[in-house]
């Protein structure tokens, strides 16, 4: 169950309300009350029992399939001993109220929803029991130590007494909220840890659940917008009273977005099919744009080419050049990757409502913050005219972090004057995304005559993603998402360097499910596999050698290999390969089994076996299906896809050209959960990065082939048979 | 004037006959638990039942669906076999294919009540979906299959 709400609202509510915040100073927990005082107060937690024996959670994150909907309330649930059928939650508008505690914004990306609101709903949940346990002593008159609370009552044993919740919190509305609750010690969780139903399964089958392209609000209009093909095109030529003349056409509207540029022609109509006839009515002429010259060879060719030129330095441990010049043997590589489409399946849509005094948003948004940010930019209202109505979400991978789509509808809005439904078509979608960069890696490795690895290098050249949407998180010119996952690699090796090159190209680039990772895991997972092979050494043992003192890097490739029956021989023709990654604080390592088919270059993954170890557990179910989404889309991603680039522009435009996985083409996939308790990880992106490395290195394993350059089409496995 | 009959209900409305049905049942009739997708058939997330066969309505103009039955999601009731296997097996994540899956997966079984792998792979090959729930699935579809055994 979900609905959205106003503060306003959930302060008017009868019973127990909570608020907590993160402070310089700790954690503070404030009453509806004294909040409703206290306007300065920006709580991260809402939380509220009412005498119909319901606990409302306020979830501040975006539930994009990653599960939020559920493990959030879990973990209030279980320290407030609540009984799970009586939790519902709400979403929380946009504003300063709901900001993430840890980022000072609202926003759900990084795997950190769990990560960051673990501590603030478990202190919520565990002040709100100890006032209901309370409140029930003061009622009955007995001490507190004898009162526990369990499944949404508190019991008084010696008196056979019980008081449910609801009946308790009126009275615990009343009391002082302690600031610093005793939570519930390990072992004595009920909910947490376990593999809970999804709170959104229901809707989500019977076709009810609201997503931002299921808006309606009345009197509005749709909106569609004819797009430049080709980065910087402006128009020629176009016919406005054709599209005007199309019965039900009411305006057409050049649309340009503070943060995104020129995005077109946009036709207003009244039915979505009358906008696109509009839209073809138009008959706009576009120019060649700023880089006619951009293609799929001249994107190489430039990766390539900066591969020569010099970087900045994110990492240097000993001597590299020496260590490398003097070492017994030496390994080169070059790899190269495609630019990546998000292909989230619910395609970019937004409703804007822009009045004099008010601006409402309804949209599928990683980002509200942002979304506030860009309403207020455009139309110059406070943030507390602003509503944003955050719908469920259609897939977001990082796609929804961006707000061009949001920009645009605001801007139509504010121009017509009326309700827009802005609908981007798959085309669109695929043209306009925010990509997963481009990059190319030249590395160098260099082994002692015990087959011990003394040196690693490693370029890589690779757009900035940090420098458009984070500037303030560039350090000396260093993008964090370029070097993630290379320059913190925890492989034991005496002289490593890694370099840094910036590429930047006409194509915008952005977060992509577990961003820098998607790329960095490969070359290096896929170079250590070439690495171990020339050191004539087992890949596993290879790794596990150098990850003596690492150990939950070692444990997850231990589990992953020893479920997989690593030493097991396979059915001829098979190979299986490994490979383990770091990302967002939890280890994933993936054993593949795969054939080829060398005749016609196609790759059959045949299994997966994943370890995982994400420190604490909150559900296991959701934890599995995360990796499973994870190893699906890396997958797919690493045999499939590849944006297209073809005159300035996006050649790629649906799914007959942008291929993504299908069922058949789905492994098996088995995932082991590593309970290691250690320091709390993300689950939604680290299930992404060792999939295309495990499966490059298993085709190694099946062929002899090393592929070096994704995707791993046909072409591109005869293109590296070709050169063996 | 068109008429059309979706979920057992009849609906007349004005609209240019070339409409493709899935945009007439969201956004003319709000019954938006189909989706669109892609608009080419490529993806089956706007997947309905015409006269009890799985149809892309992407693919058909409005006037082509007068006089069939058409069901959409919200037309099956909560009670079904399928339904219920995917509540079971937990199979959505951000739930925006799934009604097509459904759809797909209901005329899969009304033609093959006990589908093998591959029969259900050979089907189920038209709809994408990009959270990766194929394992999960292709596990309901064969739960809803033994449940209809009985």
């Amino acid at each position: 169950m979900r609905t959205n709400m106003t503060r306003r609202e959930f302060l008017r509510l009868a019973g127990l309300t909570l608020a907590i915040s993160l402070t310089p100073s700790g954690y503070r927990m404030l009453s509806a009350e004294e909040v409703a005082k206290d306007k300065s107060f920006n709580p991260n937690v809402w939380l509220q029992i009412t005498p119909d024996n319901m606990v409302t959670i306020v979830v501040n994150k975006s539930e994009m399939g990653q599960g939020v909907y559920t493990s959030l309330p879990m973990i209030v649930a279980d320290e407030l001993e609540a009984e799970w059928k009586g939790v519902k939650i709400k979403v929380a508008p946009a504003g300063d109220k709901y900001i993430d505690p840890v980022w000072g914004m609202q926003a759900t990306g990084g795997s950190t929803s769990v990560r960051h609101m673990f501590e603030p709903l478990r202190k919520a949940g565990a002040a709100a029991r100890e006032m209901l346990v309370s409140a029930a002593s003061k009622k009955w008159g007995v001490p507190v130590s004898e009162c526990e609370a369990s499944q949404g009552s508190v019991i008084h044993k010696k008196s056979n007494r019980k008081q449910t919740y609801g009946q308790l919190c009126e009275d615990a509305s009343q009391l002082i909220v302690p600031q610093n609750p005793t939570l519930k010690k390990e072992g004595h969780f009920r909910i947490i840890g376990k593999p809970f139903d999804r709170l959104d399964v229901i809707e989500k089958v019977n076709g009810s659940a609201v997503f931002g392209i299921d808006v309606f609000i009345p009197n509005m209009l749709y909106a569609s917008i004819e797009r430049p093909p080709a980065y910087g095109a402006q128009a020629l030529s176009y016919d406005i009273k054709a599209a005007l003349k199309i019965a039900g056409v009411h305006y057409v509207i050049d649309v340009q977005s503070p943060s995104y540029g020129y995005r077109g022609k946009a036709v207003c109509a009244e039915s979505i099919e009358k906008a696109w006839k509009g839209r073809t009515a138009l008959k706009v002429k576009w120019d060649k744009g700023s880089h006619p010259e951009l293609n799929n060879e001249s994107l190489q060719k430039m990766l390539i080419g900066h591969l020569k030129k010099d970087g900045v330095v994110a990492r240097s441990d000993g001597d590299t050049k020496l260590a490398l010049n003097k070492a017994f043997r030496k390994v080169e590589a070059t790899y190269v990757l495609p630019f990546l489409y998000h292909a989230t399946m619910e395609p970019m849509n937004c409703t804007a409502h822009v009045t004099a005094d008010k601006c409402e948003i309804w949209v599928p948004t990683q980002n509200q913050t942002g979304v506030l940010k860009a309403a207020e930019k455009i139309t110059g209202l406070k943030p507390d005219q602003i509503y944003v109505h955050t719908t469920y979400l259609g897939g977001g991978f990082g796609r929804r972090f961006e707000t061009d789509v949001v920009e645009e509808a605001i801007q139509l809005s504010k121009a017509t004057g009326r309700p827009i439904k802005l609908i981007w078509s798959r085309e669109e979608d695929v043209k306009n995304d925010l990509y997963r960069p481009a990059n190319c890696c030249k590395i160098e490795g260099g082994i002692d005559d015990k087959g011990r690895l003394v040196a690693w290098s490693h370029k890589v050249v690779v757009p900035s993603i940090f420098s458009r949407v984070f500037p303030q998180m560039m350090k000396n010119g260093i993008d964090p998402a370029a070097v993630e996952g290379i320059e913190n690699m925890e492989y034991e090796i005496p002289n490593v360097y890694v370099e840094y090159v910036r590429l930047d190209t006409p194509v915008p680039v952005g977060f992509w499910r577990s961003v820098g990772s998607t790329h960095n895991a490969f070359t290096v997972e896929c170079f250590i596999d070439e690495l171990s092979h020339a050191a004539k050494k087992d890949s596993l043992e290879f790794r596990l050698n150098h990850l003596k003192n690492h150990k939950r890097a070692y444990k997850v490739l231990e589990v992953a290999a020893e479920k997989a029956g690593w030493r097991r021989p396979l059915k001829k023709g098979q190979g299986r390969g490994i490979a383990q990654h770091l990302s967002f604080g939890s280890y994933v390592a993936q054993v593949a089994e795969v054939s080829v088919d060398e005749k016609i270059g196609t790759i059959k993954v045949h299994r997966v076996v994943c370890a995982v170890d994400c420190g604490d557990v909150i559900n296991p179910a959701i934890i599995t299906a995360q990796m499973e989404g994870g190893i699906t889309m890396g997958l797919s991603a690493a045999l499939k896809e590849g944006i297209e680039l073809e005159s300035g522009g996006v050649a790629s435009s649906n799914f007959h050209n942008y291929e993504l996985l299908r069922m058949h083409e789905a492994p098996d996939i088995e995932v082991h959960i590593i309970r290691s308790k250690e320091k709390l990880g993300g689950i939604g992106e680290p299930g992404v990065p060792p999939i295309a490395p495990a499966v490059a290195n298993a085709v190694f394993n099946a062929t002899g082939i090393r592929l070096r350059r994704l995707p791993m089409t046909p072409e591109t496995v005869k293109g590296a048979m070709g050169k063996m | 004037m068109i008429t059309l009959e979706v979920n057992q209900k009849k609906y007349d409305f004005d609209v240019s006959p070339d409409v493709p049905l899935l945009w007439v049942i969201r956004e003319h009739l709000k019954l938006t638990g189909t989706k669109y997708g892609c608009g080419m058939s490529l993806c089956g997330a706007c997947t309905v039942h015409i006269d009890g066969k799985a149809q892309r309505s992407c693919q058909i103009p409005v006037v082509e669906a007068q006089g069939k039955k058409i069901t959409t999601i919200e037309g099956i009731p909560e009670n079904h076999p399928v339904k219920k296997a995917w509540v079971k097996a937990q199979v959505p994540q951000c739930g925006y294919c799934q009604s097509g899956q459904i759809m797909q997966a209901i005329a899969l079984l009304s033609e093959k009540p006990n589908p093998k792998e591959e029969e259900i792979m050979n089907v189920m090959n038209g709809n994408l979906c990009r959270c990766g729930t194929y394992r999960k699935i292709k596990k309901a579809i064969t739960m809803a299959a033994k449940g209809g055994k009985k």
